[in-house]
């Protein structure tokens, strides 16, 4: 086995007739954390949820943790249970309470006994700071506090790896900090994370590269300072200087 | 005194009080000029009437009943009736709207495509008329009596409606029905139970595991006990007509049919609405945690959903409750007709249209009463 968990090949995809993903090429080894920054529209969004199988696509190959990610529904159950994904818009399930918003995937997808998930839910929870919250649903959060549990119900799965989709880009400012505090504590512990986000100190903290996209290319790739610090690519280079005003 | 006009709450109950002093006053006065014109025209008020001879037959009745039965009996049977047709009317409305709701939204290009069509048409054309159709396949396309199709083995069809073979001893069949009953519910109790215990043991348990099948056990049990009878009473062909069995009015049939296809073409909409309606991220959350699409739909999205199908659906069920009414164009005795024709007769139009009032209010505030209690389960906690 290679030590690389995400392998993607010249991946291409179309939404009809306009070309979203172009040859894009990415390997992600083991416990590497990614960042993902480029203007809205690039392709962010649609290249990693490719690695989950939300989006498919049409040309190319992409293995996750050893699995061919195609056609075959065997291998997207497969890989969906080793993939934790978390939106900018929560999509926590408002009519479950917290705690059943955790248990849920455990007990229906893996089939753990309910006494153990709820345990394992009140651990994670306990990790997001807000285990006190446990019995209220979704609509009684804040939308920090909603992030945070739905990190933790990815959690739940045990994931091999995690993706943020712009995960406090919905969030009011004074939220943004607990939720980066999360993220920075999960990456600490090791777990492989690719997240598509604009925040600098986040990507200086933890990233192990800083990827950037723009229409459908990855055009530049490099560590964080000196992606932030002497971008060479002309497009990343107006970009930066776009949201650092 | 102004200083109280200016108060949000005294201001509130003040218009209360005077619309409800309006509504009474207007009443009070329609009620005293009927009351008035009526005297002088020597029509007798009350519902004494009621207990007279009503001396009209009735096409088809689920309790025995003769012409010179009271009129009280004879807008029972068009109660029952018309209940008749709304039970087993709307069961198959919702169940077919849900279905067809479904298949709009199915992967599937050709479900989704005739489904589509079968809910844009039928929407689109009036309910009398299709009412008229239906009639007219029943009574007129259909084969006579001697040529009547066999649709399954004892099944027939003809132009005087739908045969189908029912149990001799009716009397034992309708206990082993609620002994069927009970056990259904029971099972799905018991169904229930079962997968929270799988949920908390976390293995899912094998067939033979799954000893709540023995419930359905019952009804066989109250039908040995019952001395286990078994004779069947199949239609045939006797003579000019068909005999036995129990039968379906070509009127009864057509009502029900046209009814059904109407509504469900609602009923499909507001499940497709109610779907759609759901974001999507709640389906790329579940996909994303590993859950499958039956699951999805099954614990996430159809919960949330029925809160906002529950309204409308509930207007439709009581659509074709009173879209019934229209039985009187095709010949069936539901209560408003019946109720007509005891109008006719004794000339009592206020009582009437009372009774025919009070039987249709009692019904909608039966119906929402049930949904109510239903919608309440899924109702979702904001703060
Ligand atoms: N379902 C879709 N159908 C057609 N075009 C889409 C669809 N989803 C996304 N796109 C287009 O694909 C491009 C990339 O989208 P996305 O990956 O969401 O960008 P980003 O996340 O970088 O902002 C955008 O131009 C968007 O309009
Ligand atoms: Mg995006």
């Amino acid at each position: 086995m290679s030590e690389n968990i995400i392998e993607m090949n010249k991946i291409n995809k179309w939404y009809d007739d306009f070309h979203v993903l172009k040859d894009v090429d990415l390997n992600v080894k083991k416990g590497e954390k990614i960042v993902i920054c480029g203007p809205s529209g690039s392709g962010k969004s649609t290249m990693i949820r490719c690695i989950n199988r939300l989006e498919e696509f049409q040309q190319g190959s992409l293995m996750v943790d050893g699995i061919n990610i195609n056609n075959n529904i065997k291998n997207i159950e497969a890989v969906r249970k080793d993939v934790g994904m978390v939106f900018q818009h929560f999509n926590l399930f408002p009519h479950l309470t917290i705690l059943e918003n955790l248990t849920l995937a455990p007990t229906r997808v893996k089939r753990v006994p309910k006494e153990e998930a709820e345990l394992m839910a009140m651990e994670y929870l306990d990790l997001v700071r807000i285990g006190d919250q446990a019995h209220k649903f979704p609509g009684q959060l804040s939308g920090g506090q909603k992030q945070r549990v739905a990190i933790a119900r990815s959690l739940c799965m045990r994931p091999k790896v995690l993706l943020f989709d712009e995960p406090t880009s919905a969030l009011d400012p004074e939220m943004v900090k607990e939720v980066l505090d999360v993220m920075v504590k999960l990456a600490k512990e090791g777990i492989t994370m690719l997240c598509v986000t604009h925040e600098m100190g986040f990507a200086r903290e933890v990233a192990d590269r800083v990827l950037f996209m723009d229409e459908g290319r990855i055009v530049e790739e490099n560590n964080p300072n000196d992606f932030f610090d002497n971008p060479k690519n002309e497009r990343t280079k107006n970009f930066l200087s776009q949201i650092i005003h | 005194m102004n200083k109280y006009f200016q108060d949000e709450k005294i201001r509130a109950q003040i218009f209360q009080f005077l619309t409800l002093f309006m509504i009474l006053g207007i009443f009070g006065y329609l009620f005293h000029n009927t009351q008035t014109n009526l005297e002088k025209q020597n029509i007798a008020t009350g519902f004494g009437f009621l207990k007279f001879e009503a001396g009209f037959d009735i096409g088809e009745s689920m309790i025995e009943y003769w012409s010179d039965d009271t009129y009280k009996k004879a807008i029972f049977v068009g109660v029952l009736n018309t209940l008749k047709v709304a039970i087993i009317g709307n069961f198959l409305a919702v169940f077919f709207g849900v279905l067809i709701g479904l298949s709009h939204l199915s992967q599937n290009w050709l479900l989704r495509k005739i489904s589509k069509f079968y809910i844009e048409t039928i929407r689109n054309i009036p309910l009398l008329l299709q009412l008229f159709f239906w009639y007219a396949v029943f009574t007129e396309n259909l084969p006579g009596v001697k040529e009547a199709m066999e649709l399954l083995p004892n099944i027939f069809l003809n132009n005087r409606g739908l045969y189908f073979p029912i149990p001799v001893d009716t009397k034992s069949f309708s206990f082993i029905f609620i002994a069927l009953v009970i056990s259904i519910i029971g099972f799905f109790f018991l169904e229930k139970v079962r997968v929270k215990k799988e949920i908390l043991e976390g293995k899912s348990f094998s067939f033979f595991e799954k000893l709540n099948y023995l419930i359905f056990l019952l009804p066989v049990l109250t039908w040995f006990i019952l001395g286990s009878p078994s004779e069947i009473n199949y239609p045939s062909l006797s003579g000019f007509n068909f005999s036995g069995g129990y039968r379906f009015s070509p009127e009864f049939s057509a009502l029900v049919l046209g009814l059904v296809i109407y509504t469900s073409a609602f009923n499909a909409e507001i499940t497709r609405a109610g779907i759609s309606s759901i974001d999507k991220g709640q389906w790329e959350a579940a996909s994303a945690l590993g859950i499958s699409k039956s699951d999805s739909l099954k614990i996430i999205i159809l919960p949330q959903a029925l809160r906002v199908m529950l309204p409308p659906l509930t207007s439709q069920i009581l659509n074709l409750t009173k879209n019934s009414s229209l039985a009187v164009a095709i010949g069936y005795p539901d209560f408003v007709s019946i109720t007509n024709t005891t109008m006719n007769q004794t000339g009592q139009a206020i009582e009437c249209v009372f009774i025919i009032m009070v039987i249709y209010l009692s019904l909608s505030i039966l119906t929402s009463f049930v949904m109510n209690q239903f919608a309440k389960r899924f109702q979702i906690v904001e703060r």
